[in-house]
């Protein structure tokens, strides 16, 4: 941020500069997304997707976004005006708002604020809430529901994540997520989910529990983002489309855009927490300021992948079995993971 | 089983169905796809399907059968019947044609190919081909028009039969006109004379 600083002696235009790189970065992210998971979810249904627009339809993305900014933008008469416009706005801007924390590189954190992952669960209520608005506003008894069960779901894990995200508290120190990945710095055998820089006694016992750590925390980011298993709130053979069944065109864009952003977002500080975040996994090799944000996407990006493949094996859950396993199953295994870590690291 | 040991069993159970499951769909990825990629790779269809109609217009003899049988009237049959000095050839089934064919249309977006005007064609000239791709841009063009004759020939042939009904007309007429002018004509019609039965000339054989 400061040899930035130091070309551009204006201050404001440096922070405008640093603002847009997330923007553009995630319109960018989100195309490349977009047609992985057209094109896994293809090739996982033994069928090939998006042939003719350009080769092997890589220009597709560029063509859904164009469509979707020239479509009519339709707002139900009976809607609530106010709330209708401004719940896309809202539920982008809590996702766009998580991009200042994330640490792309050693030299570059938007924000570089001492409580980073307390931060990037506050600005995921804030999704909740537009969530909430969009499914009131429309008017509509299919959104209404979806929105409830959105708010009801990502509250819910919202406990999870939290919960896991204290446990590498515990282990590193620091709510700042540019410490954690500095703390995990130096090859994989330091990264957190294999039990983090600490004497190899203490790590073995404490690798199963940050490994479990790590599962769930990879399971409740899935349900935070609102995807299969966990899309009940936009269950497209049950309710249209939930939440978003009164939106169309630009409207409609911002919710999807802010799905994949919020993808990249829990992607991402699951990497920074457990998978060393911008740290190369050689060590010394393939590492630097560059190189940092190069494995940051990388690493997000195996993520996502993971994420589409889960989408495209499993049935969705029952609004009841979603709860039961937010409340019953990640909440108490993830307070024994933390009983245990605590009583390993004070030993 | 107890409450905890069901609560063990359906997280663990859980686990191992869902690594079952993503098991089965990354093999799924790296299996080649089942699509055709339509207009650069085109699947074969049955020889003998039924799709656009053709007609061989040479062997047609203008019955109108393949008309009268179709279902929903696309086909559009008119004859001018031929002079007896006309050789209009033969069909490949070696009969004789007799009948001019000016219009021989078929509304090939009516069609709902049946193969219905197939059978009852006496020379097999209307057939189903296996042509699946013609679609146009203007419907008029959906109208296949299968006679060869040029207006002037059917112009001649139209001229012509006009010519051979009037020469008959004019022919029955005078034919009339003279039976009618000679009630008692010198010319009484001759008989032919009577036949006599013959005696047989060899004795049947008796015994």
């Amino acid at each position: 941020m400061e040899f930035i600083q130091s070309l551009l002696a204006n201050q404001l235009l440096v922070s405008i500069l640093l603002s847009a790189f997330p923007l553009v970065f995630i319109v960018l992210m989100v195309l490349v997304v977009l047609y992985t998971e057209m094109k896994v979810a293809a090739h996982i249904q033994d069928r090939v997707a998006y042939m003719r627009t350009g080769w092997h339809g890589v220009l597709q993305p560029i063509a859904d976004m164009l469509k979707l900014l020239q479509k009519e933008d339709i707002i139900p008469t009976k809607a609530d005006k106010l709330l209708f416009r401004v719940a896309p706005f809202i539920a982008f801007t809590g996702t766009y708002v998580a991009y200042a924390v994330l640490p792309f590189s050693s030299i570059y954190i938007g924000s570089n604020i001492n409580l980073g992952a307390f931060f990037l669960v506050a600005a995921g209520s804030f999704v909740v809430i537009g969530i909430l608005m969009a499914g009131w506003a429309s008017n509509n008894k299919w959104s209404l529901i979806g929105g409830i069960r959105s708010a009801s779901q990502m509250i819910s894990y919202e406990i999870p994540t939290a919960l896991a995200i204290i446990i590498v508290v515990v282990i590193t120190g620091s709510l700042n997520l540019q410490d954690v990945t500095k703390f995990q710095d130096g090859g994989i055998g330091n990264w957190i989910v294999f039990g983090g820089p600490l004497p190899w006694t203490q790590k073995l016992i404490l690798m199963p529990f940050t490994l479990l750590t790590f599962l769930i925390m990879f399971v409740a980011s899935i349900a935070e983002v609102n995807r299969t298993p966990f899309d009940l709130p936009e269950a497209e053979s049950e309710l249209v489309q939930g939440f978003n069944t009164e939106y169309s065109g630009m409207r409609f864009a911002m919710f999807y855009l802010s799905e994949y952003a919020n993808l990249f977002t829990v992607s991402a500080v699951v990497v920074s927490l457990f998978l060393g975040g911008w740290s190369s996994p050689f060590g010394g090799f393939m590492s630097g300021p560059v190189w940092g944000i190069f494995w940051f996407v990388i690493k997000a990006y195996m993520f996502m992948l993971m994420q589409i493949w889960l989408r495209w094996t499993l049935p969705r859950l029952r609004v009841d079995q979603l709860m039961f396993v937010s409340w019953k199953v990640l909440t108490p295994w993830l307070f024994v993971c933390l009983l245990a870590v605590g009583l390993i690291l004070v030993i | 089983m107890s409450a905890i040991g069901t609560y063990f069993y359906s997280i663990f159970h859980s686990l191992y169905t869902v690594v079952v499951g993503m098991k089965i769909t990354i093999k799924h990825i790296f299996t080649r796809s089942a699509t055709v990629q339509y207009p650069n790779v085109k699947m074969k269809i049955p020889e003998r399907g039924r799709n656009r109609l053709f007609v061989n217009i040479d062997d047609c003899i203008g019955c109108d059968q393949c008309a009268i049988a179709c279902p929903v009237d696309c086909i559009t049959i008119e004859t001018i019947k031929s002079t007896p000095d006309m050789d209009l050839g033969m069909t490949s089934k070696n009969t004789k044609k007799r009948l001019y064919i000016p219009r021989f249309d078929i509304d090939i977006a009516k069609c709902c190919y049946c193969g219905l005007c197939v059978w009852p064609c006496p020379t097999e000239c209307i057939v189903m081909t296996d042509v699946y791709e013609f679609s146009e841009y203007d419907r008029k063009n959906l109208i296949y028009s299968f006679s060869n004759m040029t207006a002037e020939e059917i112009t001649a042939a139209q001229y012509r039969l006009e010519k051979y009904n009037e020469e008959q007309a004019a022919k029955k007429a005078s034919a009339a006109a003279a039976a009618k002018e000679s009630p008692a004509s010198s010319t009484a019609p001759v008989m032919p004379p009577p036949i006599k039965p013959e005696p047989p000339a060899v004795e049947p054989n008796k015994g």
